[in-house]
C-alpha cells in the first residue's frame, strides 16, 4: 500500500461500473462509527496509507491485511456516526476502498466521504448484501450488482455530485477564486 | 407559514428568506480547529490555493485532545499548528484553556444568531448560545479557512418540548440520555434539535450546553436553545452585543415534535457500546466499575463537580476504581478550586487533572483494558472509545458517576 496515488471518484466508479471489474465486499452492520473505523489513538497519523495499515483495528483485524484495491465497505444503518475524524474516510482511501454502500449515512461521515474522494452510496436494499460477495456497481444506472442480484441505489445530490466530479473537494475548490455567498446552489 | 430559529438565522446571514431543505453557501461567524483535526485542516487549505485565512478574528485554535502532548506526532502536530498560527496571526489558546467547545463558549467566541463551525462533532454544544453550530471534517474547515463561507443543507427541525421539575439528582444528562435512546442514533440525521419548554427556560447555560453537545448522538447537525434572560445573562460579560429576539414562529413547519416530562425521570444509563441505549439505573446498579470519569465538554463544568461533591459529601471514592476528575477549562477549574472541590476531590481518593478531552476520546491517557469497565460522564461509549475494543463504557451523569465511584458498583445517586 505504498506510492499509490488516489484514483478519483470517477476513474473509480469508471473502473468498477464499466470494465465490468468485480470486487469483494466487506461488510458491517448498523451504527458503525467513526472510532471502530479508526481508533482515537491513531488520530496523530494525517496520511492515508499509514492510517490504513489501523483501518477497523480491534474491529475487524483481517480488514488491514486482507482489503483489496478496489474492494467495498458495505453498512447497515448510521453509517459512520460519531466524530467528525476525516481520518475514517481517509482510511479507507488508504486502503483502496473508493465506494462505501449503506442503508444510510451519518451525515459528517458522508460529506467528508465526498469531500476526500470516497463515494457514499446509499441502497436501501444493503443488508442483503453478504459478506465476501462480488459486487459491481453502475451508479449511472443506479444500481449495484451483488452476487448476480440487483439493488436500486440512489443518486448523490446534484450539488454534491459536482464535487465529486471534481475528484473531491480540494480540486473543487483549487479552481475557485471565491466563492457565491449567500446564493443557493442546486440542490 | 412561520419560519423556524434556524431557518431564520440563515435569512437573517443572508438577507433573504431561506428555508429547510435549501442549500445555500453560507458566511461564518467563527471556525474552530484542535490538535486531531486541525493539521489535516490546514494541509487541506494549503493544497486547495490558500495563503491567508478570511479572517483570522473568526478563527479559534487550541489544543485539547492531546495535552501536554503525549508522543512526538502529538507534539509535531502542536508545533504544525502553533507555526501556522504565527503566519496567520490566529490568536492561539494552545494547551492552556482546556476543552474546545467550553472555551468556544466561555471566551464568547459563538453568540447568538451566529453561524459557527468546527472541526469536531461536538460543535453543536454552541447551539446552547442560540447559534447555529455544526461538526464539520478537516477538508470542510480548509475550504471554510480559505473562503469564510461553507455550503449548507439547511436542516429541518425537530421541536423537543420538556415539562416538569427534575426530581433531586435529576438532570440534562439524564434528559438527553433518555432523548436518544427514545429517537435513537440516527433519530435526527440531518436534522437540527431544538429544546424548548418551561424546563428548558429554568435550565441553567451548563444543562442546556449538555442536551446540545449531545445532538450529535441523534445524528442531528445541530441542537439549538433559543436565547433568553438566561442565553443574554451569559453573554454580558463575553461579547458586546444588544439581546434580540430570535425564536422559532408558532406556525412554523417542523419535521417533528416531541414532548417529555422530567418530575417522573430516574437517572439514566446509557450501556455499552451505544449511546441511544439508556436504561433506569435500576436496571445496572450493581455492575462492576474499574474507572469512573468525571468530566468532559458534556459534563466538566463546574456546575457538573459540584453535583458530584454534592453526592460525595464526605465519603471517600472506592480505593478499587481509579476516579479521574477533570474541569472542563481553565475558568472552570479555578471555580472549582475556589469552592475547594478540588481538594474535596483530591482526599477523596480521585486524580484531578489539568482542564482537557482526557479518557473520553481513547487517545491519550486513562485507556481501558480488555475486559475493564468504565462509568463516564462524557458523551460516546463506542466499542474501543477508551481504549480496549474489548472493554466497556456505561455513560451516566455526574451524580451517577460519583455515587459509583463511592460504590465501586453502578449505583443510583439517590440512594447514597
Amino acid at each position: 500500500m505504498t506510492n499509490r496515488r488516489p484514483a478519483s471518484v470517477q476513474e473509480v466508479m469508471a473502473g468498477l461500473a464499466h470494465t465490468g471489474t468485480t470486487a469483494r465486499v466487506w461488510k458491517f452492520g448498523d451504527d458503525i462509527d467513526t472510532d471502530a473505523i479508526i481508533p482515537g489513538r491513531f488520530l496523530t497519523i494525517n496520511n492515508p496509507d499509514e492510517l490504513a495499515q489501523h483501518a477497523f483495528e480491534g474491529t475487524r483485524n483481517e480488514f488491514a491485511k486482507k482489503v483489496k484495491e478496489g474492494d467495498v465497505v458495505v453498512g447497515g444503518r448510521n453509517f459512520g456516526c460519531g466524530s467528525s475524524r476525516e481520518h475514517a474516510p481517509l482510511a479507507l482511501l488508504g486502503s483502496g476502498v473508493k465506494v462505501v454502500v449503506a442503508q444510510s449515512f451519518a451525515r459528517i461521515f458522508f460529506r467528508n466521504s465526498i469531500n476526500v474522494g470516497v463515494l457514499p452510496v446509499v441502497c436501501r436494499d444493503a443488508g442483503k448484501i453478504a459478506d465476501g460477495a462480488k459486487i459491481r456497481l453502475n451508479t449511472r444506472d443506479g444500481y449495484i450488482e451483488a452476487d448476480g442480484k440487483r439493488y436500486a441505489v440512489e443518486p448523490v445530490p446534484e450539488f454534491m455530485q459536482g464535487i465529486v466530479d471534481a475528484g473531491g473537494l480540494v480540486p473543487y475548490a483549487k479552481g475557485l477564486k471565491e466563492v457565491p455567498v449567500c446564493t443557493r446552489l442546486l440542490r | 407559514m412561520g419560519a423556524t430559529i434556524v431557518e431564520k438565522i440563515f435569512s437573517k446571514k443572508c438577507g433573504k428568506e431561506i428555508r429547510a431543505g435549501e442549500l445555500v453557501m453560507a458566511p461564518l461567524d467563527g471556525a474552530m480547529i484542535h490538535d486531531i483535526t486541525g493539521p489535516l485542516a490546514i494541509q487541506k487549505f494549503y493544497e486547495m490555493g490558500g495563503s491567508s485565512v478570511f479572517d483570522p478574528e473568526r478563527i479559534i485554535m487550541l489544543f485539547d485532545h492531546q495535552i501536554p502532548a503525549d508522543s512526538i506526532e502529538a507534539a509535531q502536530n502542536h508545533m504544525y499548528m502553533r507555526a501556522f498560527a504565527a503566519e496567520q496571526h490566529i490568536h492561539n489558546y494552545d494547551i492552556n484553556e482546556g476543552v474546545c467547545h467550553q472555551v468556544v463558549l466561555e471566551k464568547g467566541r459563538a453568540a447568538p444568531g451566529e453561524i459557527v463551525i468546527g472541526a469536531d462533532s461536538h460543535t453543536c454544544m454552541y447551539g446552547a448560545v442560540g447559534a447555529f453550530a455544526t461538526g464539520i471534517g478537516s477538508t470542510d474547515m480548509g475550504f471554510a479557512l480559505k473562503f469564510g463561507a461553507l455550503y449548507f443543507k439547511v436542516p429541518e427541525t425537530i421541536r423537543a418540548e420538556v415539562s416538569g421539575r427534575f426530581p433531586k439528582r435529576v438532570g440534562a444528562k439524564d434528559l438527553i440520555l433518555a432523548f436518544a435512546a427514545d429517537i435513537g442514533a440516527d433519530g435526527a440525521t440531518y436534522k437540527a434539535i431544538e429544546f424548548t419548554g418551561r424546563t428548558i427556560s429554568k435550565l441553567d447555560m451548563s444543562g442546556r450546553m449538555t442536551c446540545c453537545n449531545m445532538a450529535i448522538e441523534m445524528g442531528a447537525k445541530a441542537g439549538i436553545v433559543a436565547p433568553d434572560t438566561t442565553t443574554w445573562e451569559y453573554m454580558k460579560n463575553r461579547r458586546k452585543m444588544k439581546p434580540f429576539e430570535l425564536k422559532s414562529d408558532r406556525d412554523a413547519g417542523f419535521a417533528g415534535w416531541r414532548s417529555y416530562d422530567v418530575s417522573a425521570l430516574e437517572p439514566q444509563v446509557a450501556v455499552p457500546h451505544n449511546v441511544d441505549t439508556a436504561v433506569s439505573v435500576s436496571k445496572v446498579a450493581g455492575t462492576h466499575v474499574d474507572q469512573v470519569f468525571i468530566g468532559s465538554c458534556t459534563n466538566g463544568r463546574f456546575e457538573d463537580l459540584k453535583e458530584a461533591a454534592d453526592v460525595l459529601g464526605k465519603k471517600k471514592f472506592n480505593p478499587k476504581v481509579r476516579v479521574i476528575v477533570i474541569p472542563a477549562s481553565r475558568d472552570e477549574y479555578i471555580m472549582t478550586l475556589k469552592a475547594g472541590l478540588i481538594g474535596k476531590f483530591v482526599k477523596a481518593g480521585a486524580l484531578v487533572e489539568a482542564p482537557c478531552c482526557g479518557p473520553c476520546m481513547g487517545g491519550s491517557f486513562g485507556l481501558l483494558a480488555p475486559g475493564e469497565v468504565s462509568l463516564s460522564t462524557s458523551n460516546r461509549n463506542f466499542r474501543g472509545r477508551q481504549g480496549s475494543t474489548d472493554a466497556k463504557v456505561y455513560l451516566c451523569s455526574p451524580a451517577t458517576a460519583a455515587a459509583s465511584a463511592i460504590m465501586g458498583v453502578i449505583t443510583d445517586p439517590r440512594e447514597v
